[in-house]
């Protein structure tokens, strides 16, 4: 029998599960995929509502990591498979080397150094980095990172004498014994591709609000400055493009919860940075709930922001000026408007990760890919793997998924 | 306390602009008593250079340990020797070495190329670590005896949950309702919206199984008819006087869950919407009470209803009571404004009065429950009368997230019919009808429609705009302090930490935090009983909870100093000192966390940390060597960075690549609120050239972790001219910046621009003496 939790996934709502058990007194493990924590949150510029900035709240929970030995963090890791049962799991997790020396050492000149540019997953390709990176801001551990598939000859040869690399590093599985598990996989954006009528992703200047998010962040590809990808100018009249994908039967059947507040937040962005530019909100609903109702009236109060009700139909790339025409229907006015703008921005919606993948455990999933149950025995799903959340809501259901795990290892 | 310090070298953190060599030869002719070893080494942070101090330790060479080298944000499990052994991190390479450049602006590329100024910064930086390390104590925690019962506020829905989780947790708990009976406005719910997949149909809420399920809990006692008089004490170590019919009780809690859930909003807010004209406009919650008795009428005839409208697009009817209460608003604020200004020498006034904050507001907060909440009635129409027919009049549908499919499955049914729309007037027609105007519909033009029964929202107001409700014997006063912020809710400033509020121990669920669904609300109420426990098993072990979880250290008070000034009473964030009748306060060690801000307001010094205290920056200051002749060597400027955003914020402008002048020299603090002005004076005193702060910004989007530090730090400031111009120095040369954590593309900026100014001030005329 183990007192011991499992929690599967290092973003906010895994952190916070994880450090609210711990801070009891259970031994928690933390496995992540990625090289490093944070998930979608190290991503965010700001947070709605108050404009704060996301790696404030993540430079505490690793600060509360760093203290607490209660909590192992296993980063380049996958759960595998679980067999047992409530209070007594076994649970196979598969750990991908890192390559590097496991401290601190700044090895970025040497990462300058390598020969391939690769399209960098973190920036949503809007930049590249090398095959040796340690791509995200205030990164949690603070260690290189080494992408050996993305090497060739040279590098090897540059890689194989230095004393902080090791080429050779295995892969390796370990077995956890765990009484909980909680299931913090999170979310994706959702496939833009998928979006024909609104350019699939193909359109330079029709972006998604996760690259605006990267634009905007002072850790980003343009280092804040909210420039069009085609031409590195700034835009003047920008379009935010509300439900791309969401609450569509052909793509996401569901309300991604957070987009309304982002596109109001982005707004705010485009504006503080060009007081001159324009924003239009294309929008079926503006789902502001409970308090952010305050700041939604407060981003509608500036007058060169407009919300249109209203479905956008299509866009489409202004061959001179690379802008993007957008056709949609005035709910209200009931008539057709068409408009270029210098940027648009897609609020495409959320998709569980897991959506279409595997499930190394027993857990019910619904045909959106959420997870459902799971409770009986002792598994316990958190924020956007469960449904669409914010990140508040994420870290509350967090803490609420590690108080059920600590009845279940206790009640045993 | 330190005594014998190890001091290592990690070169391979330091790289190739510094040498270490002359530097440890300074560090052992500097301080041969207390670094008996001093060494350098080129593979510190792996497990040989581990093993390697591990052994220094062990042999008994050493009792703490000083890394020259990364900042102590990385590499901090290499570095880790156990709770017994102090270890100090001197960040060389990040605020040292990365920022540096020389003073005609180029970039050395090896040691001989650096300016010696690069070589003093570091030995500073040293000496600095090395004589804090001398002043800091392990900390011991403070022994409390810790009751282990759990009070749940409110037996509604959350409190009902809350008190389930704890017990099944294993935790007694005392949950305590002020009606007859449990089960709050869940209990007088015919059904509630979805709250499992699919999400289709309304369902039962649950309320009996809940309370049958408490009725099975042992651990749990339930009090009904009771109130809460008094909440006096500690986390782990609360009174709570409880009374009802029987009389008064006083019962031990070690921390409590607030659960006391909404009111419903003060029925003039529903006024303007036609409320009152006629019996046949009713709210939400009268509908509610129709279907859960069975039957739903016109309350006029008596006759079921043909058609129903709902009223969910009223901002334009709202819109007059909502002007007029924006500007009393703003009045008051300028009001208070003036008072404070008048006040500002007086007697500090520690008790903050509670004010309600009932506003045409909260109308907007429940849209996403008023939304669901109409769906799921323009259901129950259908469901008593297949015959009829409801209109819901909309501005944004917000079913938000995947209530969606819920909204999806309303829209199926050809009975009921959604449009948006804007209401523009109700009014009473012949026969008890009423007829319903709007504009801006998806219909094409304006509509007038004639029904049966009008149904408009019921708004929901949290307790704690209404009442203290948590009926705190705190000097402070005995509500959540500035509620007002949120509205009146009982919810966090913080986005990441949903549970965290300004009183320590009380943990808030449900509607009373924000207006929440009963799923929600379930989920909500285990979070917060989590919370509760986790405080409490804190203080058992004397440990502080959020943000600084974990830290053994605690206020210490030297009450032989103390002149009764009540500053740290009134200034504490959380509330944690009470004061006797002289003024003399009392701390209450498990409400505090530690952030130090009494020990910031202390003229006296009479509150430290044993391992953070006034004495020991002060000692730390003390090492900055100041040269006589600042044209010739530049000045010396003390950076005192809030070590929780604006230390990493300039960690990182050095990762990135930015330079920044080297002749400042930092010194983290645990929150600006800590922030002593005898050091300003000391560093003043040494002949420092300015001194520059840097803390989270304040306001009502604080993002200060401490909520007021940085801000009373800014009070601070302002104050501490007459010390200054008692020492004959310029205001100019203390200066605050508020900085975000991602701000380092701004920081260097500051204190390039810091130091510029204090270059054209000239030399600290105190220089020298």
């Amino acid at each position: 029998m183990s007192q011991s939790i499992l929690v599967i996934g290092g973003g906010f709502g895994g952190i916070t599960a994880a450090l609210e058990a711990a801070e009891v007194g259970h031994e928690v493990y933390l496995v992540e995929k990625n090289p490093y924590l944070g998930g979608r949150v190290m991503q965010l510029n700001k947070y709605f509502p108050k404009l704060c900035p996301p790696s404030c709240g993540l430079e505490i929970q690793f600060q509360r990591i760093k203290r607490n030995p209660k909590i192992t963090c296993l980063t380049l890791a996958e759960v595998m498979s679980v067999s047992g049962q409530p209070g007594n799991y076994e649970v196979a997790v598969r750990i991908k080397p890192r390559c590097t020396d496991q401290s601190s050492v700044d090895l970025s000149k040497l990462a300058a150094e390598l020969s391939r540019d690769i399209p960098n997953a973190f920036e949503f390709e809007l930049s590249t980095r090398k095959a040796l990176y340690m791509d995200v801001p205030f990164a949690f551990p603070q260690r290189y990172t080494l992408d050996r598939d993305n090497l060739d000859e040279s590098d090897r040869r540059k890689l194989t004498k230095h004393e902080a690399i090791d080429l050779d590093a295995k892969e390796k599985t370990i077995t956890l014994n765990c009484g909980s598990i909680i299931v913090a996989t999170g979310w994706k954006p959702y496939d833009v591709a998928n979006l024909t009528n609104l350019g699939a992703g193909r359109l330079a200047n029709c972006i998604t609000n996760m690259q605006m998010e990267r634009l905007a962040a002072p850790s980003g590809p343009t280092a804040g400055s909210i420039t069009r990808p085609s031409d590195n100018r700034p835009p003047r009249k920008v379009a935010f493009v509300q439900c791309a994908g969401s609450r569509d039967e052909n793509h996401l059947p569901y309300c991604s919860y957070i987009c309304c507040m982002a596109s109001l937040k982005q707004a705010q962005y485009v504006r503080e940075q060009y007081p001159e530019s324009e924003v239009t909100i294309f929008y079926i609903d503006l789902r502001t709930p409970g308090r952010y109702e305050n700041f939604s009236k407060k981003i509608l109060a500036d007058e060169k922001v407009k919300a249109v009700k209203g479905k956008v139909a299509a866009v489409q790339e202004d061959l001179a000026s690379q802008g993007i025409w957008v056709t949609a229907e005035d709910a209200v006015a009931g008539n057709k408007l068409v408009e270029c703008f210098d940027l648009v921005v897609l609020a495409t919606g959320m998709q569980p990760s897991l959506s279409g993948l595997p499930l190394p455990m027993d857990v019910g999933m619904d045909e959106n890919g959420f997870l459902t149950g799971g409770e009986e025995r002792g598994i316990f799903s958190v924020g956007c793997a469960k449904e669409p959340l914010d990140v508040m809501k994420s870290a509350q259901s967090g803490t609420s998924a590690a108080m059920q795990a600590i009845q279940t290892v206790r009640g045993r | 306390m330190a005594e014998k310090i190890g001091v290592y070298f990690d070169t391979q953190k330091i790289g190739p602009l510094l040498d270490c060599e002359p530097l440890a030869e300074k560090v052992r002719n500097k301080w041969a008593k207390a670094c008996p070893v001093v060494k350098i080494e080129d593979n510190l942070s792996g497990e040989a250079g581990r093993q390697l101090i591990q052994a220094d330790i062990d042999s008994g060479d050493i009792d703490s340990v000083c890394i020259c080298g990364s900042s102590p944000r990385a590499d901090w499990d290499i570095f880790d020797f156990g709770s017994h052994v102090l270890v100090e991190r001197v960040n060389l390479r990040e605020q040292c070495i990365w920022p540096f450049r020389n003073p005609d602006g180029s970039l050395p590329q090896k040691a001989e190329e650096a300016d010696k100024l690069l070589a003093e910064n570091a030995l500073d930086c040293i000496n600095m670590s090395i004589s804090k390390l001398q002043k800091t104590n392990l900390p011991q925690p403070e022994d409390l005896e810790i009751v282990k019962r759990i009070l749940v506020l409110g037996g509604g829905w959350t409190g009902c949950n809350a008190a389930l989780s704890l017990a099944r947790a294993g935790y007694e708990v005392l949950l305590v309702e002020k009606e007859q009976e449990l089960g709050g406005y869940a209990g007088k719910l015919y059904k509630t919206f979805p709250k499992k997949s699919p999400f289709l149909r309304a369902e039962d809420a649950g309320i009996a199984d809940l309370l049958e399920m408490i009725g099975k809990q042992d651990s749990i006692t339930v009090y009904t008819a009771t109130s809460l008089v008094e909440l006096a004490g500690q986390p782990g170590q609360y009174t709570a006087t409880l009374k009802n019919g029987s009389g008064q009780q006083e019962i031990q809690v070690g921390s409590m869950v607030l659960a006391t859930g909404w009111e419903p909003l003060d029925t003039k807010y529903l006024e303007p919407l036609g409320y009152g004209k006629s019996k046949n406009v009713i709210t939400s919650m009268q509908l509610e009470e129709m279907a859960k008795n069975g039957e739903i009428r016109c309350p006029e005839s008596g006759k079921p209803p043909k058609n129903v409208a709902f009223i969910l697009g009223f901002s334009e009817l709202l819109d007059g009571i909502a002007r007029e209460e924006e500007e009393a608003r703003q009045r008051a604020e300028e009001e208070k404004a003036a008072a404070q200004q008048e006040q500002s020498d007086e007697e500090p006034s520690i008790e903050e009065p509670f004010e309600k904050t009932e506003s045409y507001r909260h109308m907007y907060f429940t849209n996403e429950l008023t939304c669901l909440n109409t769906l799921k009635q323009a259901n129950y129409i259908r469901e008593f009368l297949p015959e009829s027919v409801a209109v819901i009049l909309y501005e944004h549908m917000t079913a938000t997230g995947i209530q969606e499919l819920y909204y999806k499955e309303a829209q199926n049914d050809p009975g009921i019919m959604l449009s948006k729309g804007e209401v523009t007037a109700v009014e009473t027609a012949p026969g008890g009808k009423l007829v319903v105007k709007a504009k801006d519909t998806l219909l094409g033009s304006d509509i007038s429609l004639e029904t049966d029964l009008v149904v408009v929202p019921t708004g929901l107001v949290p307790t704690t705009a209404l009442d203290p409700v948590i009926q705190l014997a705190y000097r402070q006063g005995p509500a959540f302090p500035d509620l007002a912020l949120f509205d009146g809710f009982a919810d966090s400033n913080y986005i990441c930490f949903p549970y965290e509020t300004r009183r320590t121990g009380i943990y808030a669920a449900g509607s009373v935090r924000q207006p929440m669904s009963l799923a929600k609300s379930a989920a909500d109420a285990q979070g917060a009983a989590l919370k509760a426990i986790q405080c409490l098993e804190s203080a058992d072990r004397g440990v502080a909870v959020h943000p600084r979880s974990g830290d053994l250290s605690y206020p210490l008070f030297n009450f032989v100093r103390c002149t009764q000034c009540k500053r740290c009473t009134e200034e504490c964030p959380f509330g944690a000192l009470d004061d006797d009748e002289k003024g003399t306060p009392k701390p209450n060690t498990a409400r505090c966390r530690r952030c130090g801000t009494c020990m910031g307001a202390c003229p006296e010094r009479v509150i430290a940390f044993d391992n953070y205290s006034v004495g020991q920056i002060g000692s730390m200051i003390t090492q900055i060597k100041v040269p006589d002749d600042m044209a010739a060597e530049g000045p010396r400027i003390l950076i005192l960075a809030c070590e929780n955003d604006a230390y990493p914020a300039l960690d990182m402008a050095a990762q990135r690549g930015w330079k920044w002048s080297p002749y400042v020299r930092i010194i983290p603090v645990r929150c600006l609120g800590s922030v002593n002005t005898i050091w300003i004076a000391d560093a003043m005193g040494k002949g420092n050239d300015g001194c520059l702060l840097l803390g989270c910004k304040y306001g009502d989007d604080y993002q200060c972790h401490f909520i007021k530090g940085s801000e009373l730090c800014d009070r601070r400031m302002k104050n501490i001219g007459e010390t200054l111009d008692r020492l004959g120095v310029e205001l100019e040369r203390v200066r605050q910046e508020e900085v975000a954590i991602d701000d380092y593309d701004k920081i260097p900026g500051i204190i390039d621009g810091f130091v510029d100014e204090i270059m054209k001030l000239g030399p600290n005329p105190f220089k020298g003496f």
